[in-house]
């Protein structure tokens, strides 16, 4: 009787110690996937430095990495940045300029976007805030996916240049629920090809797709926005989801729709501690 | 029964037989609309789980650009092909639910 007495309570002790197991799996921790996500990459690619994910298939692929130093002398994203800078300076009608929207008047501050907006419950991205700048001073919003707002962004990337990405998740549910969905995004398979962003960009990075090497997930966005040979012309992160949705044959969704938010806001947190090194240029 | 009778007969029900199957093959006007309709609200489902294909779109306008020129037989194997592509994207949908956590970094 006794000895049944103490398998039992080793027995409930036994399940006590398994269920924080089985709680942790079910729980979101940010912390835990960013080191999780991060070490991936680094044990995939031991020969690179954290810092040199940044630079996309440039850093997958030695042959690109000299065609990239070659570009680098004359960026392609040289126009878009001068014009973005011009654009950033040049007051609105009613005189105020973007400067006024911003903490730190909108100079070097790239790595802390995209935030959790407590107060709206969202997620809100550069581009969001620079449309949500021109709309608060009476101008009209401009295309999500290139131009004008490749332009904006290109120059404050640049201002950002070689700063850490910095994304903070407050200690509110609502930020964690953005993050988690952002997550789940990332890792669902879609359209007809059913693929998953991880899909090519955890599964594949450094392999070829038709001519492409792929880039590597960690620290993708860091890079934004790019000049890509593929569109003859610059593109922003809205611009890269929406065609990569298309690409795999599923039907996009409306630029800053919340999944692009949240799946922006998960990206970029576990980016975190990459340099910026936008704006960029791809293949 | 003469030979030549049951030849005539045999005739008979071969030309029967091939008028009703030529009947029975041709799409008319209400079966288009009726593929098309279900191809439409397959598609509306997986676009309420954010999951719509670009293909089943495309497939879609193959079906009402038929229909619109009156070729009911394409316009109908359009809208099925359409409805079958739907209701892959809606399977998609449903059971990456929980399927996207096989692909996650842990």
């Amino acid at each position: 009787m006794m000895r049944l007495a103490i398998r039992a309570a080793i027995a409930a002790f036994a399940v006590l110690a398994l269920a924080p197991a089985a709680r942790a799996a079910g729980t979101v921790d940010p912390v835990a996937d960013k080191a999780a996500f991060q070490k991936f990459f680094t044990d995939k690619f031991p020969k690179l430095k954290l810092e040199d994910f940044v630079n996309g298939p440039y850093s997958m692929n030695e042959d690109l990495h000299k065609q990239w130093e070659e570009k680098e002398q004359f960026p392609p994203y040289e126009f878009s940045l001068e014009a973005g800078k011009e654009m950033f300076a040049k007051p609105f009608k009613n005189g105020k300029t973007y400067a006024d929207c911003f903490p730190n008047k909108g100079i070097g501050i790239r790595q802390d976007y995209p935030y959790f907006d407590e107060k709206e419950g969202k997620v809100i991205t550069l581009e969001l805030a620079l449309n949500r700048c021109r709309e608060a001073n009476g101008e009209t919003p401009y295309s999500y996916v290139k131009d004008e707002m490749a332009a904006l962004t290109a120059y404050m990337a640049y201002t950002s240049r070689g700063k850490p990405m910095n994304i903070n998740i407050p200690n509110d549910p609502r930020a964690l629920e953005a993050y988690q969905k952002g997550k789940e995004y990332f890792y669902t398979r879609r359209g007809q090809l059913n693929f998953s962003c991880a899909t090519c960009h955890v599964q594949s990075p450094g392999e070829r797709i038709r001519a492409e090497v792929l880039a590597p997930a960690l620290g993708i966005l860091n890079a934004m926005p790019i000049y890509r040979s593929e569109w003859s012309g610059m593109g922003t992160t809205s611009r890269r989801f929406t065609t990569c949705n298309s690409q795999i044959r599923g039907v996009p969704l409306n630029p800053q729709d919340d999944e692009y938010r949240n799946l922006e806001y998960y990206l970029s947190y576990v980016s975190n501690g990459l340099p910026i090194s936008g704006p960029g240029a791809r293949p | 029964m003469s030979a030549a009778m049951m030849m005539t007969r045999i005739l008979a029900a071969s030309v029967l037989l091939t008028a009703t199957a030529t009947v029975a093959l041709a799409a008319s006007e209400a079966d288009y609309k009726a593929a098309y309709a279900a191809a439409e609200a397959a598609n509306k489902e997986a676009g309420g789980l954010r999951n719509q294909w670009t293909t089943t779109a495309a497939t879609l306008a193959a079906a009402k650009k038929a229909g619109d020129a009156g070729d009911f037989d394409t316009a109908v194997t359009r809208a099925t092909e359409a409805e079958a592509l739907a209701k892959a994207s809606i399977f998609q949908a449903t059971s990456e639910k929980e399927r996207w956590k096989d692909l996650e970094i842990r």
